[in-house]
């Protein structure tokens, strides 16, 4: 069961090691007509992770989804659960089940006679049949609700609902189509929480597709950022955060501030940038590109501190900057402080409040401040 | 000035109400007027009514009438399913312009063009395969049908177009091959449209003049049929008898049909309000809901 | 994991899947053409033939002699319709009957729509249910009903010369004013109910929208709730026009024989004359006029199914 402390931000625990590639997904294209919705996709999933796509509406990931569920079939590409090549499989004999976005529960049947409609298709004996309904209700605390339709079930109710009854035939993956998206933003949470705790203990691999990057930072092993059909980047969720590799992701998971600047030199460690009246110092050398080489970075807000100019003692050379407060957004655990740079470039700064309340005084609208940042702060952008 | 508005809706409504009732209230009061001169009002009587019992081509024309509806609701609901089915889960095949022209042309065109061509098909028909001998029950039937089957198609048609589809989705996912996800999750839901069709296809049929003179044989003939050459003829006030007894049963099965429309209502309110009521403990009760 | 029951007999009938669907649609698809198409061609190409006394009363086209294939088309039925002044005149009446009849039901029609649409939702059910039962009761009763309320010594007129309006009776029937009463009484729910069904789905923070802008309520009709239920208003016009050209039932039992209407001048060819050709053009000819509204009706139908 479960270790970590209850204000962690990770949920599950990393998977055991070994069964890589449990799931996979070799070069698989749809085609919808002209349009390319999943480009040439590369996936590799190990046996009991949690692995999220993410990514805005329109970037492939319900398509693909919907791929290894058996309700779309690729243009091309293979499909391989368990060592079983299931592509042409059709999603009535796959070991895949969904739980829907919609819940998707039938209205016409009350909650056990969806929960055993699986089973039943599968001819499971009644007792055995009764006995897992059972089960499974019991899993997502629903046994009290057995009889009752689900139109007379709320939809965090029906949400457990649907989920004991993808859970019940104990399929080898798990599929979640954006289950949070018809909640509330206070009962997420919780049920995210309460969601991985299920999983965890069932030890389903599971793929959940969601457009809330704080979501799949929660709940995923492991996550793939997707735009337009393709994989942006993939690893686990520290790894993305600290180490994006490209703009897109850094900007897509989190806020981040970006700068674009020069070397000032072959071989060097220094970037000129335009906004910045001081230059960037990066952590490594950049040995083998020319001076002027065209470099991206991104420096995440919560690794710049502020000070006051007056109480600096030795003022920064590299890796700051002075701005002027133009925005504060107070939103109780941290701030956020925006500051216009004499460059007009505006950055975006977050304050945890216990590092505010070490300040001689709260910066205000229109305070100049010191910005600075660590070197190892920076993270170069491909 | 809004009020004044508001009543001259109100009146609008009440005269347009008046314009449909007029006639069905002058045939029912008529039917018990004793006058053979059936706009002069004598006394109350039910002799129009006896007659009827005795009148055996209108009761020959009924029982051919309600015969001939209930084999074409039933033909109409399953093709017009059927139909329906096709177009709302397959937008682009080959003819698929065709067919939904096919589908959507009886739902206007005039019935004369209708009758004649089925029936000039059907006179092919018999001279080249000597099939159907004549007009009767089986070429009524078809005639039928064929105006009913539109109705039942766009009626199924909206109600699938309107249904998630992840719930077929679902069930396949959950294991169930297509015939089975046909019959455990999208009939059940079609039900209702499925009933309505066909009472709708019952009255169609037991109504329709044009087609059932076209298509017609001289042993059957339908009770609209007898009742619009008796109208020719002059006027005949025991049609004003059975006209009063096909209001009253159509009443009946209105209020019938309200009142178990009433009932669903206040069962989802019902439910609506237990769902509430859960969501608002975020659907942690720690005892069974009241039921 | 679950195995499937049967393994083999599954595979052989996903092989056909493919199939299954062919059959889904084809087998509807085949009985359209039979019974609806077919007849058409029929009709075409009767009207082609000559009238003959036999059974059934029209020529053959084709005919086989001495290893000679004769394809006999007749015009004559053909130039009939265009020649004969009563052809003509009935096309153009007919239209003329349906465009005003149209035009009656839309103005009493859309108003009584609009009212109920925006009506209490319980009251709103009653009333629709009040024009959707005469619907169900039997039409041909109903236009008897008002032979009785409109003859001579009928309702109407005894109404009016008890009210003193009148010293002699008004002839409100057997004419085009009895042709008219019936018209629009029989195809106003045609006009009501889908112009409803279209309104009760109408967008209601739309108008709010505008009155929140400051229009006024005349205005919020004329340039809110007008414009955007043509199409409702589009698909009950259709409903009354195309059937009204080719009605039979009320200019026989209401209207004059000066009420030429092309229904009745088909049905008289067909089962007085026994002109099978002559009525085949005829039909054909009609079809023809009304192919655009039909064209128009399938483009509105294909945006929005109006259910019945």
């Amino acid at each position: 069961m479960m270790t970590t402390p209850p204000h962690s931000t990770k949920i599950a625990p990393t998977a055991p090691v070994g069964d890589e590639g449990f799931l996979q997904i070799v070069e698989v294209s749809k085609k919808f007509g002209e349009v390319t919705v999943v480009d040439r996709l590369n996936l590799s999933v190990r046996r009991k992770e949690f692995f999220a796509l993410l990514g805005s509406s329109g970037c492939g990931k319900s398509t693909l989804l919907r791929i290894m569920a058996g309700l779309e079939t690729p243009s091309s590409g293979r499909v391989i659960l368990d060592g079983q090549d299931i592509t042409d499989l059709p999603a009535h004999r796959r070991p895949v089940n969904m739980m829907f976005q919609s819940y998707a529960l039938f209205p016409h049947m009350n909650v056990s006679a969806n929960v055993a409609y699986g089973l039943k298709r599968e001819g499971v004996a009644r007792l055995e049949r009764e006995e897992r309904v059972r089960e499974a209700l019991e899993l997502v605390q629903m046994g009290a609700y057995a009889g009752h339709m689900p139109a007379q079930l709320s939809g965090g109710q029906q949400q457990r609902v649907a989920l004991a009854r993808s859970l019940v035939k104990s399929p080898k993956l798990l599929l979640l189509d954006e289950p949070m998206s018809a909640l509330d933003k206070k009962i997420r949470q919780k049920t995210q929480f309460e969601l991985g705790t299920i999983l965890q203990k069932v030890g389903v691999t599971c793929v959940m597709v969601t457009h809330d990057q704080e979501e799949a930072m929660t709940m995923a092993d492991r996550l793939a950022v997707m735009s337009e059909g393709a994989i942006v980047q993939m690893g686990t969720p520290e790894n993305v955060y600290e180490a994006p590799s490209s703009r897109f992701a850094a900007e897509f998971i989190g806020s981040t501030n970006v700068f674009a600047g020069t070397l000032t030199e072959d071989g060097g460690s220094l970037l000129h940038c335009g906004e910045l009246e001081q230059p960037l110092e990066l952590g490594f050398a950049m040995a083998n590109a020319r001076q002027g080489h065209a470099v991206q970075v991104s420096i995440r807000p919560e690794r710049i501190r502020l000070s006051f100019p007056e109480d600096d003692t030795t003022p920064p050379v590299h890796n700051s900057a002075l701005g002027v407060v133009e925005q504060i957004g107070y939103m109780g655990s941290y701030t956020l402080y925006y500051l216009r740079l004499r460059s007009g470039r505006v950055v975006m700064v977050h304050v945890p409040r216990e590092i505010l309340v070490g300040f001689s005084q709260e910066p205000d609208y229109g305070d100049t401040l010191q910005l600075r940042w660590s070197v190892r702060s920076l993270v170069v952008l491909s | 000035m809004k009020n004044i508005g508001r009543h001259l809706g109100s009146g609008f409504l009440a005269l347009v109400f008046l314009f449909f009732y007029l006639p069905i209230l002058s045939v029912v009061v008529y039917s018990f007027n004793e006058s053979v001169i059936a706009s002069q009002w004598t006394h109350f009587s039910l002799k129009w009514y006896f007659k009827l019992l005795d009148d055996t081509e209108i009761l020959d024309a009924c029982r051919t009438s309600l015969e001939l509806a209930l084999a074409t609701a039933c033909s109409s609901v399953f093709i017009g399913a059927w139909i329906g089915y096709v177009l709302a889960n397959y937008q682009r095949f080959r003819g698929s312009t065709l067919f939904a022209a096919m589908v959507n042309a009886p739902l206007v065109l005039p019935e004369v063009i209708s009758g004649i061509s089925l029936l000039l098909l059907f006179v092919s028909l018999e001279q080249t395969l000597g099939w159907p001998q004549g007009r009767g029950m089986a070429t009524m039937w078809i005639g039928h049908t064929m105006l009913c089957v539109s109705y039942v198609a766009i009626t199924v048609q909206a109600r699938l177009s309107a249904m998630d589809k992840s719930l077929t989705e679902a069930a396949r996912d959950l294991g169930a091959p297509p015939l089975r996800v046909f019959f455990d999750i999208t009939l059940p839901l079609i039900a209702p449209s499925l009933v309505a069709g066909w009472v709708l296809s019952l009255t169609i049929s037991l109504d329709d003049v044009i087609m059932s003179a076209f298509l017609s044989g001289p042993e059957t003939t339908t009770l609209p049929l007898v009742l619009l050459s008796r109208m020719r003829l002059g006027l005949n006030p025991e049609i004003n008898a059975i006209g009063t007894l096909i209001i009253a049963v159509v009443s009946f099965g209105v209020v019938i049909n309200s009142y178990y429309m009433m009932k669903r209502e206040q069962r989802q309110a019902r439910y609506l309000r237990m769902a509430v009521l859960s969501n608002s403990s975020e659907g942690r009760l720690a005892h069974a809901p009241p039921a | 994991m679950a195995t499937p029951r049967k393994p083999a007999a599954d595979l052989a009938l996903w092989r056909w899947l493919p199939s299954g669907k062919a059959w889904a649609i084809g087998l509807p698809f085949v009985f359209l053409l039979v019974f609806f198409m077919v007849p058409f061609l029929m009709v075409l190409k009767i009207s082609f033939a000559e009238s003959t006394m036999d059974v059934p009363p029209f020529t053959h086209l084709l005919a086989l002699e001495h290893d000679k294939l004769a394809i006999s088309l007749n015009f004559e039925s053909y130039r009939t319709i265009l020649e004969d002044d009563i052809y003509l005149a009935a096309y153009v009446s007919s239209v003329k009957v349906a465009f005003f009849t149209t035009l009656l039901c839309l103005l009493v029609g859309y108003p009584t729509a609009l009212l109920i649409a925006n009506a209490r939702p319980a009251l709103r059910n009653l009333l629709l249910m009040g024009i959707i039962l005469p619907f169900w009761t039997s039409y041909l009763v109903r236009v008897y009903a008002w032979i009785g309320i409109l003859k001579d010594q009928g309702l109407a007129n005894r109404l009016l010369i008890y009210l003193g309006l009148s010293d002699t009776p008004f002839a409100l029937m057997q004419n085009t004013f009895g042709l008219y009463v019936g018209m629009v009484y029989s195809y106003l729910p045609y006009m009501v109910l889908p112009m409803y069904a279209f309104l009760v789905k109408m967008d209601t923070s739309l108008p709010e929208a505008a009155r929140d802008l400051g229009a006024k309520p005349w205005e919020v009709f004329l340039t809110i709730t007008l414009p955007l239920s043509f199409p409702g208003i589009s698909a009950g016009c259709l409903l009354v026009f195309i059937p009204s050209v080719g009605e039979y039932v009320i200019p026989e039992l209401l209207g004059s024989s000066q009420d030429l209407m092309i229904g009745r001048v088909m049905w008289s060819d067909f089962f007085n004359s026994i002109a099978w050709p002559l009525a085949s053009a005829a039909t054909c000819v009609m079809v023809a006029l009304l192919l655009l509204p039909m064209v128009w009706f399938q483009r509105v139908q294909n945006r929005e199914p109006q259910t019945a």
